[in-house]
C-alpha cells in the first residue's frame, strides 16, 4: 500500500499540521511515512500545502507530480491541484468559499463542511481534524486509535487536554462526508 | 534504546549531534536551515551533555569559532545554507590547510546571489571542487533522507578525525525541511578534557601541559618547498579517501541498460523514476554517490561497458555531469537534465526526459542535434 | 620566549610587546594552560616566538577563533595578539562581539596606525593627514574617515572588564603595560570577561624614520589621539580627565 497525498489551503488554517498528525498516525501504525512542506514566506498568509506518503516501503520521491487524493481547503489550491489527482483518486474539499467546484468526472469528490461544522462545535481550530475525519471515512489507511496516539505523539504535552475535543471533531468529519457527485447528480435529476 | 522519532532533516540532524557526543556548535541562522540551530538551542545541550551552542555574530564567525574549537582537539560544528557557506569559505580553505576535524553542513538553497529559499543543488562545484582558495579538498557526504540527515554526523566526524580534515554534509532544502521517520542513536559520552589531551594532545592546542614541545596550528608557509610538501600531505590524505572512504549506491543496476547518476535529493526522485520506467520494461537502473569526493568513478566505468546511455540529473544546470563524463571516458554518451530557481522536477518528468533524450530506438540524441531542450 | 631570532625591524615594539606577555605568563605560572591566538601581519609570526602552544587565524579573525577554543575549554588561558587592520578594520565584527559577549579572554591590541607587513598602507587608525602608500598625499578625513579609537568604542560594551591603552617605548611605560596584562590574565583567572590591552607602538620603517624619531613622532603626533591610561577598570568606565 502507498498513498500518496497533497493537503493544500491557507497558511493558517492547520494544513501542515493535519498532514504531520497523519505522517504521525502512520508512523504509529508501522508505515513508512514523508512529510513534505512547502515553506517559506508563502506560509505566512499565502497559500500552504504538504505532500504526505504514507506505504508499506521506503518512500523514494516526496515530490509528485500526480497524487492518490488531495484535500484542497480553498480555491487557490483547488484551482491548482485538480488536475493532479491520479484518475480515479479522491478530492475531498470544504465548500466554503468556493465558486468554482471541481469538474473532473474520472475522480472520485467529496465535500466536508469543515468550517461550518467547527463554528457549530464552537471551536474553529478543529476545523483540520474535521476535514481529516472526512479523509479518514473515505481512505481508512490508518485506525483511529493511531490517529489519536498519533495527535498525542505531534501535541505538546500541554494541549493534551484538548484531545477529546480532537477526536470529537475526527469523529464529526467522519460522519459528514458528503459525496458530491450524486449530491451533483441528484440536484440535475431534481432540475 | 534507539529511539523512533518523526522529524524533519534539520532537527535530525541537530538531535543526532548531541547523541553523537559533539562538543560545540557554532552557527547563525539562515533559511532552509535554521531549525538546526533552533533545535539545539530549544534542547539544552549544555545540560544534556555539556555540548556548547553559540549563535554566532555571522558566518564568518562561526566558521573561526569552529576553527578555535577544532585546533583545540574538539568535535565541532556549523551549518548553514548556501550564501552562508560561501562566507564560511575562507575558515573551511584554512580547516583544510591548517589540517583540522571539522564538519560544515551545507543545505543548499538555489543561487547565485541571495536566490531563493528553496531547494537545489548548486553548491556541488562549490563543495567538491574546492570553493575556498588553494589546492584543498573536502570529503562530502550527500544524505538523501531524513535518517541520513542524523546517521552521517557520527559518520562525518569519524572521517574528519580520521584524516584531521573538514568534512561536509551537503544536503538541501528539500532533505532538511522533510519530516520522516528517523531512528536515533543512542547517546555517545563526550571525549572527557583527559581523553582530548591524550588523544590529540600530540597536535592540538591546548596548552603544552607535560608536553616539551609547544603545539603551533598555521597554514601559514612561505618556504616553498615546505608549503608543497604540506600540499603533497594534503593530496595523499584525499587518494587515502578514494581508496577508503568512498561510499555509493547501486539501485536496480544489474540488468540495467540505461543509467540515471543522481545524489541527494534528486536519487530519491530518481529511484520513484526508476520505479515507473521498469513498471513500462524500460531497464533503468540507478547510481546514487554518497560521498561526492570521492566520486564513484571505477564503478562508472565499469557500468559504461554496460548501458547504452546515462542521464545525469541534478537541480542544477549540469555540475556533477563533469565528472560522470570525465568517469565514464566518452565509452558512453552523458546528458545532464536539471532545473533550478528552486523548481523540483517529478519522477515522471525523468522518464519523459530519458525517453525522450536517452532512449530514442536505443540510441541517443545528442545536444548539438539542434532539437528543442524539453524547457 | 622561543630561542628563535625576533623577525621585526629592529626598533619595532613588537619584540618588547611579546616579551613581557611571555613574562607574564612565566611569572603567573600558567604558560602551559595557555593558548594564544596569532594575527595576520607583522605579528603573523608571533607563534614563531611566543613558547606557548599558538593557533594562526584567519585576517581578523582572532577573537572568534579564541572563543571557540575559549568555550570548549574554560579552564584555559585564551589570548589573542593582534594588530590595528587585524583588529580595527576587516576583524571589527569579530572584536565587538567577543567583547560584547564578554567571552572570558585577552585581546593584545598593537596599533601603530599602518599595514607594517603589506609594506606600510593605511590603516583604520591612521592618523588625519598621515602619509602612507594608500594615503600618499595624507589621510583626509572627509574621503578616508577619522581614526577609530577602538579602546574608546568597545570599553562602552557591557562585556569588557578591563579597557586599558599602554606604550612600550620607555621603562617605565613597560613596566605599566607588563602590570596591566598582568592584570587582564588575572581576571581571566577570576572569570571576569574580556580584557582590551591596547599597545600603542612605533612602526619605524612603515614611518620611514629612525627608531628614536618614530618614537619621539609617536609621543607627539599618536598620543594626543591615543592617551595612555586605564579607559575601564574592573567593569566600570574612568571619568574622563
Amino acid at each position: 500500500m502507498t498513498q500518496e497525498i497533497i493537503i493544500a489551503g491557507f497558511g493558517g488554517q492547520g494544513v501542515l499540521s493535519m498532514g504531520k498528525i497523519l505522517a504521525y498516525s502512520g508512523m504509529m501504525q508501522g508505515e513508512e511515512v514523508s512529510w513534505m512542506p512547502s515553506y517559506g514566506p508563502e506560509m505566512r498568509g499565502g497559500t500552504a500545502n504538504v505532500t504526505v506518503i504514507l506505504s508499506d516501503d521506503r518512500i523514494s520521491s516526496p515530490y509528485l507530480k500526480l497524487y492518490d487524493t488531495a484535500i484542497i481547503l480553498n480555491q487557490q489550491s483547488l484551482d491548482k491541484f485538480e488536475s493532479t489527482i491520479k484518475p480515479g483518486g479522491v478530492l475531498i474539499y470544504d465548500p466554503q468559499g468556493i465558486t468554482h467546484h471541481p469538474s473532473r468526472t474520472d475522480i472520485d469528490i467529496y465535500q466536508v463542511e469543515g468550517h461550518k461544522l467547527a463554528s457549530e462545535m464552537g471551536n474553529r481550530k478543529v476545523f483540520n481534524m474535521i476535514v481529516l475525519g472526512a479523509f479518514l471515512k473515505i481512505k481508512p489507511i490508518v485506525d483511529l486509535d493511531n490517529v489519536m496516539e498519533g495527535l498525542k505523539r505531534s501535541l505538546p504535552d500541554r494541549y493534551h487536554h484538548l484531545l477529546p475535543l480532537n477526536e470529537d471533531a475526527i469523529r464529526k468529519g467522519m460522519k459528514s462526508v458528503i459525496d458530491y457527485k450524486s449530491e451533483n447528480q441528484l440536484m440535475s435529476e431534481q432540475h | 534504546m534507539a529511539e523512533l522519532r518523526l522529524m524533519k532533516g534539520n532537527e535530525a540532524l541537530a538531535e543526532a549531534a548531541i547523541r553523537a557526543g559533539v562538543d560545540a556548535y557554532f552557527g547563525y541562522p539562515i533559511t532552509p536551515q535554521s531549525e538546526v540551530i533552533e533545535h539545539l538551542m530549544a534542547e539544552r545541550p549544555e545540560e544534556r551533555t555539556g555540548m556548547i551552542v553559540l549563535q554566532a555574530e555571522s558566518e564568518v564567525a562561526a566558521i573561526n569559532m569552529v576553527y578555535g574549537a577544532a585546533s583545540a582537539g574538539k568535535r565541532v560544528m556549523t551549518s548553514s545554507s548556501s550564501p552562508g557557506i560561501s562566507l564560511k569559505l575562507e575558515g573551511i580553505s584554512y580547516l583544510a590547510g591548517a589540517e583540522l576535524p571539522a564538519v560544515i553542513v551545507n543545505v543548499v538553497r538555489g543561487g547565485p546571489g541571495l536566490g531563493t529559499i528553496q531547494p537545489a543543488q548548486s553548491d556541488y562545484y562549490q563543495a567538491v571542487k574546492g570553493g575556498g582558495h588553494g589546492d584543498y579538498k573536502l570529503y562530502v557526504l550527500a544524505p538523501a533522507s531524513v535518517q541520513e540527515m542524523a546517521d552521517f554526523v557520527p559518520d562525518a566526524f569519524e572521517i574528519a578525525f580520521k584524516y584531521r580534515a573538514p568534512v561536509m554534509i551537503l544536503s538541501d532544502g528539500m532533505i532538511g525541511q522533510i519530516m520522516e521517520k528517523v531512528e536515533l542513536k543512542d547517546q555517545v559520552e563526550r571525549l572527557t578534557d583527559e581523553e582530548i589531551t591524550e588523544k590529540y594532545g600530540h597536535w592540538a592546542t591546548i596548552g603544552k601541559k607535560g608536553r616539551k614541545e609547544r603545539n603551533i596550528i598555521t597554514s601559514l608557509y612561505l618556504n616553498p618547498e615546505e608549503l608543497e610538501e604540506r600540499v603533497n600531505k594534503l593530496v595523499k590524505k584525499y587518494e587515502k579517501m578514494e581508496e577508503e572512504d568512498l561510499r555509493y549506491e547501486m539501485i536496480e543496476c544489474e540488468d540495467a541498460e540505461y543509467l540515471i547518476v543522481a545524489y541527494g535529493s534528486s536519487a530519491r526522485i530518481a529511484q520513484k523514476a526508476v520505479q515507473l520506467a521498469r513498471e513500462k520494461g524500460i531497464k533503468l537502473g540507478l547510481l546514487r554517490p554518497i560521498t561526492l569526493f570521492p566520486f564513484p568513478k571505477k564503478q562508472l566505468l565499469k557500468l559504461s561497458d554496460q548501458v547504452k546511455g546515462i542521464l545525469s540529473m541534478e537541480l542544477n544546470t549540469g555540475q556533477m555531469v563533469d565528472d560522470v563524463r570525465l568517469s565514464v571516458e566518452h565509452k558512453v554518451p552523458v546528458e545532464h537534465y536539471g532545473r533550478s530557481g528552486g523548481i523540483i522536477y517529478t519522477p515522471e518528468e525523468i522518464l519523459e526526459v530519458l525517453e525522450k533524450r536517452i532512449i530514442k530506438d536505443g540510441s541517443i540524441r545528442h545536444n548539438k542535434t539542434g532539437e528543442p531542450s524539453l524547457l | 620566549m622561543t630561542d628563535n631570532a625576533l623577525t621585526y625591524c629592529p626598533g619595532c615594539g613588537h619584540g618588547t610587546a611579546h616579551n613581557i606577555t611571555m613574562e607574564v605568563l612565566e611569572e603567573l605560572g600558567i604558560g602551559d594552560e595557555t593558548i594564544g591566538v596569532a594575527p595576520v601581519g607583522c605579528s603573523v609570526f608571533a607563534y614563531d616566538f611566543m613558547n606557548v602552544d599558538m593557533t594562526q587565524a584567519p585576517h581578523g579573525r582572532a577573537p572568534a577563533v579564541a572563543t571557540g577554543i575559549s568555550r570548549t575549554w574554560p579552564d584555559k588561558y585564551v589570548f589573542t595578539y593582534q594588530g590595528d587592520g587585524d583588529l580595527a578594520a576587516i576583524g571589527t565584527a569579530e572584536t565587538i562581539h567577543a567583547c560584547n559577549r564578554g567571552e572570558n579572554i585577552v585581546i593584545i591590541f598593537v596599533n601603530n596606525g599602518i599595514y607594517g607587513m603589506t609594506g606600510g598602507q593605511m590603516a583604520p587608525t591612521t592618523l588625519e593627514g598621515m602619509r602612507t602608500s594608500t594615503s600618499p598625499y595624507g589621510r583626509e578625513i572627509e574621503s578616508m574617515g577619522s581614526p577609530i579609537k577602538m579602546s574608546e568604542l568597545v570599553a562602552q560594551l557591557p562585556g569588557t572588564y578591563f579597557v586599558t591603552r599602554q606604550s612600550v617605548h620607555t621603562h617605565k611605560n613597560v613596566r605599566k603595560a607588563k602590570k596591566a596584562i598582568k592584570k587582564a590574565f588575572e581576571n581571566t583567572r577570576l572569570r571576569k570577561g574580556l580584557s582590551f590591552i591596547e599597545i600603542v607602538s612605533n612602526c619605524n620603517s612603515g614611518w620611514k624614520m629612525t627608531p628614536n624619531e618614530s618614537n619621539e613622532w609617536m609621543e607627539e603626533n599618536m598620543f594626543p589621539m591615543f592617551p595612555l591610561g586605564d579607559i575601564k577598570v574592573n567593569g566600570k568606565l574612568k571619568q574622563a580627565s
